[in-house]
């Protein structure tokens, strides 16, 4: 018996390796382009990189530093007319030109196969799927709106419970400022800026006024009292941050709750990465928010990747498995735990994920609570322009109306 | 040679004006939308506040570069001691890149860490200098690191310069009695105008593409407060996807050197002709 499984195993281990042969001859051979370079980012990737050399591929890892960057770099090459097999892009409308310029394979096979329609949010559909047609594979959910505290802080300023409401936190930031720390840990970033923003936008203003400012651009919602109040809350906490703030990296900003030095951050759930790096743990050391009350908001925001158009049958037929590998539950699991982020779909094991991913995949199966983030309803460009005004309102003393004026017709762009 | 002139510079500058004129997003796309991008251009402020920041900057930078420049060249024009070394410091910053040193400006001139927070300890405990996150200052912030970098090009030119004067004339004007700031200002200075000319026009193409500085420092913050036009530009060419408002402000900007430029190119030619003349 063991001879004869020791004679079976060998021939399984020729029979794959010859496979493994065989498709290096047939190159199955993928070059993706992403900008997943930093520490954890780089575990992150290597997880779909293994998974699609288990399925017989060959990964060319072709990392550009920088979204943007690694984006421009993607385009440039489908346009000069030497594509890479796979590009990363946002779960938004990036790549939505490049859909109507016809510069993209569809991979509607994967999505049909895999039951896509049956499992992803409503949201990432909306963005993948365009003309009943898909042309992006997601990898990750991320929530940027997360509320992160420091418990050694809190416990510092007597802070004992975790806030409940706006108003609660408000609390909590007097107090740490009496304790003589820094209330709100923020880096003067616009796109920072920004989060915090649609922090208080989900937990202000709530899920109906989210939608009509930045899904339906609705005139009406911008010059309510009900979104001044937003906008003048998104103010007050500009009250709360340190005079060092300005231009500060978010994962300095992250390192002031890790070292206990501040208090509060609106950040997402990417800062995971800076406390487990630090060996901090979530539920011990720090605290994780999604949202005020039962009912709260959850963003999503991702990212996916794109198949750029090619005739080439081998490469088709390589697009078509990293779409299938890179979404498969397994490959889910492991990178989305090392990314910070909570997997594409919710029927996974997510018992080796932390507390704070545990939260959000739970929160993910009520669908009445999914949200977009800006980039998903609005264009790049009227995206840079409302937070090119938000910016400059953390930054500068404005009246709130102008404010609203302002968000008006810089929404009011095509 | 013509060719190279007609489509590398004419030909693309054509281009660009091509596609501010259309609704161009990702791509560039050949309709016609008249002057609709230059009327949003400039319904936006955070393109005035650039404006107005490069103007603010190119004065101050393009006066102090070329004064400390100056002074730094007729220093070592005194014949010190040490000559060598001193010119390899003051020209040394002009060899780094600023996506460097700028991030070590950052630090230096960030209130909570840097030099503010360095002073106060040493014990002036009311010293403060924290223009890098004052919303009306921090332009001059870019200013002085943009001036530490540039000034030192300029000392060698200037340099350069004073060594090409004739030492007969230091030897007349001593002979004269002439104080030597008077020779410097009064002769030695108009006798340098093609060196000067040459210091402007080089700072001059500096302060219009003036971007790394800005990046590296600011990020164009805090807000929008330190922002200039090549970085609107570049967020628009590729974050935004939108080339045609950053094709417009690109032929916006064009427009501002030539009016600048010309006016300037004329006058020196016509001085040049009537000293023909003459």
């Amino acid at each position: 018996m063991k001879t004869f499984s020791l004679v079976a195993s060998t021939l399984a281990l020729a029979l794959a390796t010859q496979a493994n042969a065989q498709s290096t001859a047939a190159p199955f051979k993928a070059e993706v382009i992403h900008w997943w370079t930093s520490g954890g980012e780089s575990a992150a990737v290597k997880t779909l990189a293994d998974g699609y050399r288990a399925s017989g591929g060959v990964w060319v890892d072709n990392a550009v530093a920088l979204g943007e960057q690694a984006r421009s770099v993607a385009i440039n090459r489908i346009v000069g007319g030497n594509p890479p097999t796979a590009a990363q892009f946002n779960t938004s409308k990036q790549f939505l030109d490049l859909v109507e310029q016809g510069m993209l394979n569809p991979i509607d096979e994967v999505a049909a196969r895999e039951g896509w329609e049956k499992f992803l949010p409503e949201t990432v559909l909306n963005v993948i799927r365009v003309k009943g047609h898909y042309y992006a594979a997601p990898v990750n959910i991320h929530m940027p709106a997360w509320i992160w505290y420091s418990k050694a802080a809190f416990k510092k300023a007597g802070i004992t419970a975790e806030p409940k409401t706006m108003d609660e936190l408000f609390v909590a930031l007097d107090k740490l400022r009496a304790a003589g720390l820094v209330p709100l840990a923020h880096g003067g970033q616009s796109w920072q800026d920004n989060i915090v923003f649609t922090a208080v936008l989900i937990n202000v203003g709530g899920r109906e006024l989210y939608l009509k400012i930045l899904r339906d651009r609705d005139a009406k919602a911008i010059q309510s009292d009900a979104f001044k109040n937003v906008l003048t809350t998104y103010k007050r906490l500009q009250g709360y941050v340190d005079k060092g703030s300005p231009g500060r990296n978010w994962n300095d900003a992250t390192a002031m709750l890790i070292t206990g030095k501040a208090g509060v951050q609106f950040m997402g759930d990417w800062a995971k990465g800076e406390f487990s790096q630090a060996g901090q743990t979530a539920g011990k050391d720090f605290g994780c928010i999604p949202g005020f009350g039962a009912n709260s908001p959850y963003v999503i925001q991702g990212d996916v990747f794109v198949f750029p158009k090619t005739k080439d049958p081998a490469a088709i037929k390589a697009q078509l498995a990293i779409a299938g590998v890179i979404t498969a539950p397994a490959t889910q699991v492991a990178f989305n735990i090392k990314k910070g982020s909570i997997p594409i779909r919710t029927d996974v094991d997510a018992s080796k994920m932390d507390v704070c991913a545990q939260q959000g995949l739970a929160i993910m199966k009520d669908k009445s609570r999914h949200l977009g983030n800006g980039e998903i309803y609005l264009s790049p460009d009227q995206n840079g322009a409302l937070s090119d005004i938000l910016t400059a309102y953390w930054n500068r003393n404005v009246p709130v109306e102008k404010v609203q004026k302002d968000i008006a017709s810089a929404l009011k762009q095509r | 040679m013509v060719l190279t002139v007609l489509v590398g510079y004419l030909g693309t500058t054509l281009w660009s004006i091509r596609v501010s004129l259309s609704s161009s997003r990702t791509f560039p796309q050949y309709d016609f939308v008249g002057l609709q991008q230059y009327e949003r251009l400039f319904d936006n402020e955070r393109w005035l506040m650039s404006l107005q920041n490069l103007a603010v900057y190119g004065v101050l930078f393009l006066l102090a570069c070329m004064v400390i420049g100056f002074l730094l060249a007729v220093f070592i024009d005194q014949k010190v001691r040490g000559e060598g070394v001193l010119r390899t410091i003051f020209l040394y910053p002009y060899a780094m890149s600023f996506v460097a040193t700028g991030l070590v400006w950052q630090w230096l001139l960030n209130p909570e860490s840097g030099l503010q927070q360095a002073v106060r300890q040493v014990g002036f405990a009311e010293f403060a200098f924290d223009w890098i996150v004052d919303q009306d200052r921090v332009i001059y912030t870019i200013v002085i690191a943009a001036v530490w970098q540039g000034a030192g090009l300029v000392m060698a030119l200037m340099l350069a310069g004073l060594r090409g004067i004739d030492d007969d004339i230091w030897k007349a004007a001593r002979v004269d009695g002439i104080p030597p700031w008077r020779v410097y200002l009064s002769i030695v200075l108009p006798m340098m105008g093609p060196t000067v000319a040459t210091v402007f026009i080089l700072l001059f193409t500096g302060v219009v593409k003036v971007f790394d500085v800005v990046v590296s420092m600011t990020q164009g913050g805090p807000g929008t407060a330190s922002d200039v036009p090549a970085k609107f530009i570049m967020d628009h060419l590729f974050g935004r996807a939108n080339i045609a408002i950053a094709s417009a402000g690109s032929i916006v900007l064009l427009l501002t050197v030539i009016a600048l430029v010309v006016p300037f190119m004329v006058v020196r030619s016509r001085a040049g002709a009537r000293r023909n003349d003459a």
